[in-house]
């Protein structure tokens, strides 16, 4: 069998068992935390796999069905491709053996990892489809997974936040569906490296600038930028805390930031007033989040809008467009989902011993969570870009590109914001784990093994993070990430071109 | 009249709902089987299943319904269809490809043709037609936990 076959696993793998899971998973109780582990295990290896794949074979297409390549979907292994795999599937397997325990407190643990896994499903298929409206499936079953994931806990507010996050996000799914039906009746094809030929032929008109602008509304509805973020709030910290994991880390990223970076480089094709949109709303989603952030006594709606914040400085670095600004943008974007996956893993150990989420009422925990309170630290030091952490060198990146590229006013934005989130997650660790422990908390314990494992795996992720920039791992992972989008609509030549 | 007739709409809707429930359901299945040569297909064959069903706890109430197709046999049918349609899907890796039509296409416009494509219909249905009732008994039951509150 070919190589290539490796790639539809993606999808099929996880489908296989979100729905063995929920066909039996209800009478055995011990099944649904195996399977879930084994499949998110399992789907890491094979991402991993495909990071030696593409570095030695170059870039993979497969045909489903046989079907060649501008009639039948096609699904495309390049290295934005691997490099989102990698990313998705690691917080999936870390947030599916914290679930093993802290998912004990919720009824019907089967219900969450079939649609946990069906999520996944989702996600992996946006990161490897290259058909337009196979994207537009894909991101409609993991959003709508989502929608339930978010409601799972079946409190009042968790359903309201539910449904708030189920309306907007449909409108902007609807806007991404009307953009892809114009584009189609532009193009007559879905396909999007046939597409990207097409544009390029016949060159831009005002129907590209309308379409352009609905995928920079549903795509950034998605991403959660800031004229547009305003379902995140609520819908993030609502969440059990591995969802909250799941959602800030990846799924925003997979739905929003990898959509948004393909559309506009790969398809579309970048130009300079789209590169000045994707800054300005980049650098008002990072200034604005961490401004709302400061003020919040909410541990998982503080997280939440620092998601927001982070967001933007992912999509300064790809608007940029320059190659320092784009490997500074996607770097980011791995840190941020390591570290931010962290957080929110932190703040559900938090309330899994406590069970409550106000930092005013925390205090001292250091003492007797050493673990949780350790590696919330890091995280901490992460986020707010302190050396030696992931985040210190991603943040660079992106500020001195933003100075590189003569954009001096970002840069100074860019540090700001990079200052005010350290006071706010200063904030967090003095009123929840330094200071006085309280008499209430004298009785709290620390979390169960597999939360502890998960975190401190995190943990350790984020201090070596720094270590991905090293050329030689920067040659096989985040490179070829970057310069699939440098290539730009040079794409369609290139999957035109490729293993087939 | 049994006692399970006290419940749903009066006499004359129960009575053409005996009459049409059946034909119903069999113009579903046949919309299912003859998806891949004439209009509709899994989906919409599913639904018509649904609706013969929906038909049925409208106008016999939830119980009735309900002992004609259980929640644990709907929840049964839904991940069956799902797992049988990925099934066909991975089957297509035999002949190399994921997806890949691996049956033999017969004649054109007959029954026994197309390949995959009527088996993968049936498990749509399947998915879909247990799927929808699902979701409507789903609200139903919602609604009745609501008003034993109020």
């Amino acid at each position: 069998m070919a190589m290539s076959n490796i790639i539809p696993l993606f999808v099929a793998i996880s489908l296989l068992g979100a729905f063995i899971i929920s066909i039996i998973g209800k009478r055995l109780k011990w099944l649904p935390d195996l399977i879930g582990s084994l499949t998110t295990l399992i789907l890491l290896v094979l991402s991993l796999i495909t990071v030696r794949i593409v570095a030695t074979q170059g870039i993979l297409v497969y045909n489903v069905g046989s079907w060649k390549l501008p009639i039948g979907i096609v699904l495309v292994l390049d290295g934005l491709t691997v490099f989102m795999l990698v990313t998705v599937n690691l917080i999936a397997f870390f947030v599916s053996i914290y679930s093993i325990n802290y998912m004990e407190r919720f009824t019907s643990k089967w219900k969450f990892y079939t649609l946990f896994l069906l999520m996944m499903a989702g996600m992996n298929g946006v990161v490897v489809t290259g058909d337009m409206f196979n994207l537009f499936v894909f991101l409609e079953i993991a959003s709508v997974a989502s929608y339930a994931l978010v409601a799972f806990g079946t409190e009042r507010h968790e359903l309201e936040a539910a449904f708030k996050y189920t309306v907007m996000s449909t409108v902007g799914t609807l806007f991404i569906l009307l953009g892809i039906v114009f584009l189609y009746s532009y193009t007559s094809t879905l396909n999007m490296a046939d597409m990207a030929n097409v544009l390029a032929q016949k060159g831009m008109s005002n129907i590209v600038v309308m379409v352009s602008i609905l995928f920079i509304v549903g795509f950034g509805l998605k991403a959660a930028l800031v004229p547009f973020h305003a379902w995140l709030p609520d819908a993030h910290p609502s969440a059990p805390a591995p969802i909250s994991a799941m959602l800030s880390g990846v799924l925003i990223k997979s739905l929003g930031i990898y959509t948004l970076c393909r559309v506009f480089y790969n398809v579309i094709g970048i130009n300079s007033s789209l590169s000045l949109v994707l800054m300005v709303l980049g650098t008002l989603s990072m200034v604005i989040g961490v401004f709302l952030a400061i003020g919040q006594w909410d541990f998982k709606r503080l997280l939440a809008y620092h998601s927001i914040s982070q967001i933007g400085y992912v999509i300064l670095g790809i608007g940029l467009g320059t190659p320092l600004g784009i490997i500074g943008g996607l770097f980011h974007l791995f840190n941020h989902s390591v570290f931010k996956a962290l957080l929110f893993l932190n703040s559900g150990a938090v309330e899994y011993a406590t069970g409550t989420r106000d930092l005013q009422k925390m205090g001292g925990l250091m003492t007797k969570m050493p673990i949780t309170g350790t590696t919330t630290l890091i995280a901490s030091m992460s986020i707010a870009g302190i050396p030696p952490f992931n985040g210190f060198w991603s943040k660079l990146i992106i500020i001195i590109a933003a100075v590189q590229a003569n954009r001096l006013g970002y840069a100074f934005w860019a540090v700001l914001a990079s200052i005010l989130t350290l006071a706010s997650f200063m904030k967090v660790m003095k009123y929840a784990f330094f200071g006085e422990l309280r008499n209430k908390w004298s009785e709290v314990m620390e979390v169960p093994f597999f939360m502890k494992i998960a975190m401190v795996i995190l943990a350790l992720i984020c201090v070596v993070g720094g270590v991905l920039f090293i050329s030689n791992i920067n040659e096989i992972f985040l490179k070829p990430a970057s310069d699939v989008l440098l290539e730009g609509t040079k794409y369609a030549d290139i999957v035109f071109k490729g293993i087939q | 009249m049994s006692k399970e007739h006290d419940k749903g709409m009066t006499l004359i809707v129960k009575v053409i709902t005996r009459l049409t429930v059946g034909l119903i359901l069999l113009y579903g299945i046949y919309i299912v089987l003859h998806g891949h040569i004439s209009h509709g297909g899994g989906f919409a064959g599913g639904v018509i299943i649904a609706l013969s069903f929906v038909n049925l706890m409208l106008a016999y109430g939830r119980d009735v319904a309900l002992k004609k197709l259980p929640k644990s046999a709907m929840s049964f049918f839904v991940s069956a269809g799902a797992l049988i349609f990925l099934g066909i899907a991975l089957l297509g890796f035999s002949g190399g490809y994921f997806f890949l039509n691996f049956i033999s296409k017969g004649e054109p416009f007959r029954l026994f043709s197309a390949g995959i494509i009527p088996l993968c219909n049936i498990a749509i249905s399947l998915k879909v037609g247990a799927g929808l009732f699902a979701i409507f008994v789903v609200l139903v039951l919602l609604k009745f936990e609501w008003e034993k509150k109020e």
